[in-house]
């Protein structure tokens, strides 16, 4: 059972406990700092470690991804489909690369087995859409974040 | 009536009915940049400086809103309970003084709509048709949360219209008088002379007790927080505006807002001398009547009454705000012991003790 303690009788008037409390509400309202961010101008700096949208390195605009199939064998998502081609120089690369961005759960995992330093995960966190995407190959290419 | 007293008299309605409406979009600001700024937040600052025109934005909003009512309530009186409860609002605050009287060409004209000899009966009287919109609400929305904080609505506003009555009586005792603009012309009297400082003859110098009562029933009568039972969202979700959306739900707040007005008029009236000039008034008004912009005769004085008012109410409007983003709420049989065991013994005690102070000659 719980100790019963009865408050004195200042405290139980009540009264200068409200008083107190309306003070502390007002040192809150006029003096302390106030925790809002103000998004789109300032932004939350998040650690270089942060798993975001996804990019594909390239190198003087050729991909480093040679199309090796590692990243959708570990996704465990099955979010990455890769259809594999062959360059002039018989180089393996992707004539597509596919990423189901709702289906991706960012767990960072292609990231970790790509031996080639390909696919990445950026910084970036604000990707709403209007509709259901899947992200393409141009899309991908596009040099987000340097990592 | 002359001409003249009747152009008066509409001059005079338009400036309290504007001045009530315009407290609704301002109370909305305050409140919600009051309670961010209370939480550590900044709240809505984007529309305007300040985030001012907010309030514009959530009129527009509640106007253009879809107005549909469920299928289940009945709809007669779901329609009328807003106004039922908003009209009532409006009109308790025809007998608060906001200036002294003027004495015109032929008539005194005195600065209150109706100057009633019962006005604070009649204050209490209207004010308690309020719950009939609330009740209302709550039986018509056929539902067993929006019913059970009607319910806990009434049981609270009858419950503290005692006490609120009782908190008054000492104060009638004193002044020996009902009628409002009575009370707060009486309160323009030196108490005791402090050295330099003359303590006025306010209401809550002479009854100290009383305002506290009065203060924390007019806290219940307006279902404000330490007392929004009706309202309790962890457990009535909404209670007795839960099935109203739009412009309905608006007129709900709209009511409380102008409840709000209506209390802080009637302790700022009662309890803080009305429209007596606040320290420091006095000499700014003869400052700025010896200027010459204003005309004479009296009016450079009414201006100054009317804005001592108006800051006196604004106090208490803030001081509603601050108070609910500070307390948490009472639960309902604390809410009852309080009103029953507490405040209706100390009104009466209050009562007998003026009595006795009264009949000693002191008061």
């Amino acid at each position: 059972m719980l100790a019963q303690r009865k408050p004195s009788l200042l405290n139980r008037l009540y009264l200068i406990e409200v008083v107190r409390g309306l003070a502390i509400t007002m040192k809150n309202f006029l003096f302390h700092k106030k925790v809002t961010l103000q998004f789109p101008e300032q932004r939350r700096d998040y650690s270089g470690r942060y798993r975001g949208q996804h990019y594909i390195k390239s190198v003087n605009g050729v991909e480093n991804c040679t199309a090796c199939m590692l990243c959708p064998t570990v996704c465990p998502a099955e979010c990455i489909h890769i259809v594999a081609g062959e360059r002039e120089d018989k180089e393996k690369y992707p004539i597509k690369f596919e990423i189901d961005s709702l289906r991706c759960c960012f767990c960072g995992m292609c990231e970790e087995a790509c031996p080639k330093d390909a696919i990445k995960l950026s910084n970036i966190y604000e990707m709403s859409q209007k509709n259901r995407t899947v992200y393409e190959k141009d899309f991908l290419l596009e040099q987000r974040g340097n990592k | 009536m002359s001409s003249i007293e009747t152009t008066l008299m509409f001059v005079k309605i338009a400036i309290v009915l504007m001045g009530l409406l315009l407290t609704v979009p301002i109370m909305l600001f305050v409140e919600r940049r009051g309670s961010a700024l209370m939480q550590n937040r900044l709240g809505p600052n984007r529309m305007g400086p300040f985030g001012l025109f907010q309030a514009a934005c959530d009129v527009v909003k509640f106007i253009f809103k879809e107005d549909r009512a469920p299928g289940h309530v009945n709809r007669f009186y779901y329609t009328i309970a807003p106004w039922i409860a908003v009209i009532p609002a409006f009109m308790t605050f025809a007998v608060i003084p906001f200036a002294g009287s003027l004495q015109m060409d032929g008539f005194e004209a005195k600065f209150l709509i109706a100057n009633l000899d019962v006005g604070v009966l009649y204050c209490f009287s209207i004010a308690s048709l309020g719950v009939y919109g609330i009740i209302m609400a709550g039986w018509a929305s056929n539902n067993k949360y929006s019913l059970l904080g009607s319910l806990r609505s009434s049981a609270q506003m009858i419950s503290y219209e005692l006490t609120l009555g009782l908190s008054i009586v000492g104060l009638m005792m004193v002044f020996q008088s009902v009628n409002l603009g009575e009370i707060a012309a009486a309160q323009g009297e030196t108490l005791i002379q402090l050295g330099p400082i003359a303590v006025p003859k306010w209401g809550v110098f002479i009854q100290p007790l009383g305002f506290v009562l009065f203060l924390v029933s007019m806290f219940a009568e307006t279902n404000r927080l330490p007392f929004d039972l009706p309202e309790g969202e962890s457990e009535l979700i909404a209670g007795y505006h839960l099935e109203y959306g739009s412009m309905r739900f608006a007129l709900f707040m709209m009511a409380e807002f102008v409840n709000m007005a209506v209390a802080s008029g009637l302790i700022t009236t009662l309890f803080f001398g009305g429209w007596q000039l606040l320290p420091g008034m006095g000499f700014l008004a003869t400052q700025v009547e010896q200027l010459g912009i204003l005309p004479a005769g009296g009016w450079v004085q009414v201006l100054f009454q009317g804005l001592s008012f108006v800051m006196k109410v604004a106090f208490f409007m803030w001081f509603f705000v601050w108070v609910r983003w500070t307390l948490p709420r009472f639960r309902f049989d604390q809410l009852m012991n309080l009103g029953w065991k507490v405040l209706f013994p100390l009104g009466l005690v209050n009562v007998l003790v003026t009595g006795l102070l009264i009949y000693k000659g002191v008061l």
